[in-house]
């Protein structure tokens, strides 16, 4: 594109700089919220100056085509670090897409006066690629938190947490797609294998849906555990679960217990130990006697090791 | 019978069933489904949605909440524009899968619903229906 006669853009940012600021501030305020936890009106102004002056940098060679080459390097840096702070502040799209769309029509308006449409035009085109950029830097944080939040997900909610010598529980939580499955297989194996564990409870407590998908991961754990030398037993199938799992056919074929506490203390009896209740003496001195779990376990239950 | 317009959910990868899943518990919920019905309905809607997603290659789920006298009740619709079933009965027995499942989804949301309705054309596509009434 021809390049001298794009010469009077740089000249009317310059010259019309303050004009140019108070109206864009003006658009913006309107449409995006500002305090709370996100930027401030100062903050905000201090941006729109910033990026006018690269703008203005920018596009003072003549080059208003295409925002990737060289000159456009800075404003880039710039408004792709405002677009991703923007996302990590919880602003909508549109909020962070208006930072660049509302410069247009004050400019617009300095240009109408003192220069031809085919400027214009251009500076709109110049605008919109600016504008597709900012959000796809807006999209790239969103996605790099909503990559992060899973594989924390993933990993944080599957502990698997040793009851006694050679019991072992792992509480499920949430939704059992694959990828977490996978997981969740992964260190409960690999637990039964440190700890030589005999038994291992999986208590399905907090696992809101057992569809024949999740049924058919918990029979694979159930398979691979016991390869590995273990008993497994489903602990937390809550009543409209169990009518449900009715319904569908399924059959899971190992132990069950209706609470953790109950599959613990069948894995004790299995494992050849028993809890008894010791004199009520004894047991105010230890002061948890108090909700303790059915059965009579309490602090210091008569539990071979 | 009174029915609203209903919301569509796109069903195009798993995140999408759990999505369907959480609609439909909300739906259930809204007028006032039984814990076991709301756990039945979501249940059923989650087999039928992965099938659509699995074997129908992703479609969309529609959420309608159905007034019939005084009896509400909440009605899903999912299509696909998959391969199709070619024999309808042996895809409804249990134990009948294709794919690497237990065969279990499609018999166990028919004995879950109230309403059961299945059409299929080989090459064309899959609508499922099911409802669960209060
Ligand atoms: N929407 C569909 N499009 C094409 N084929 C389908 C569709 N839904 C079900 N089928 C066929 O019917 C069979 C039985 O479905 P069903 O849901 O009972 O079992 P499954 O999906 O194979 O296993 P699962 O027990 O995990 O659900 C499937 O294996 C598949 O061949
Ligand atoms: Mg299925």
């Amino acid at each position: 594109m021809a390049k001298a006669p794009m010469s009077d853009l740089p000249k009317i940012l310059r010259e019309h700089e303050s004009q140019i600021l108070d109206q864009w501030l003006r658009l913006l305020t309107q449409n995006v919220r500002t305090g709370r936890g996100r930027i401030t009106e100062r903050e905000l102004q201090d941006q729109c100056r910033d990026f006018l002056a690269e703008l203005r940098d920018a596009i003072e060679g003549g080059n208003l085509d295409d925002i990737r080459t060289g000159s456009f390097d800075r404003l880039r840096d710039m408004l792709g670090h405002i677009s991703r702070s923007r996302a990590a502040q919880g602003f909508t799209p549109s909020e962070t897409a208006i930072f660049v769309f509302s410069l247009k029509q004050p400019v617009f308006e300095m240009m109408k006066s003192e220069t031809a449409s085919a400027e214009s035009w251009a500076f709109g085109m110049l605008l919109d690629q600016l504008g597709l950029y900012s959000m796809e830097e807006f999209l790239k944080r969103r996605e790099e938190v909503i990559l992060r939040q899973q594989q924390e997900i993933a990993e944080l909610s599957t502990p698997v947490v040793k009851l006694w010598n050679g019991i072992l529980a792992l509480p499920l939580i949430g939704t059992l797609d694959s990828s977490r499955t996978q997981v969740v297989m992964e260190n409960l194996l690999q637990s039964i294998v440190q700890e030589g564990a005999e038994i291992a409870i999986i208590d399905i407590t907090g696992v809101p849906t057992v569809d024949t998908l999740v049924a058919q991961h918990l029979l694979k754990t159930v398979a691979a555990a016991r390869l590995m030398g273990a008993d497994c037993i489903i602990s937390g199938i809550r009543p409209q679960i169990a009518q449900t799992m009715v319904h569908l056919g399924v059959e899971l074929n190992v132990a069950s217990k209706a609470s953790l506490a109950d599959a613990f203390a069948l894995a004790l009896h299995q494992t050849g130990r028993r809890v008894t209740r010791i004199s009520s003496n004894d047991a105010k001195t230890s002061g948890i006697s108090r909700g303790s779990a059915p059965g009579g376990l309490t602090g210091q239950a008569n539990i071979g090791s | 019978m009174e029915t609203n317009s209903g919301d569509v959910l796109v069903i195009s990868g798993s995140d999408d069933v759990v999505r369907v899943r959480q609609a439909v518990r909300a739906k259930a919920i809204e007028i006032g489904l039984s814990l076991v019905d709301q756990t039945k309905i979501v249940t059923a809607a989650s087999e039928v949605a992965r099938n659509t997603l699995d074997h129908g290659g992703g479609g969309t789920a529609t959420l309608l909440t159905v007034q019939n006298g005084n009896r509400q009740g909440l009605r899903l619709i999912f299509e696909d524009q998959g391969r199709g079933i070619a024999d309808l009965d042996r895809a409804l027995t249990d134990g009948y899968t294709t794919g690497k499942g237990l065969g279990l989804g499609l018999g166990g949301a028919k004995r879950l619903s109230n309403e059961f309705s299945i059409q299929s054309t080989p090459g064309k596509g899959t609508r499922v229906v099911i409802a669960r009434w209060k």
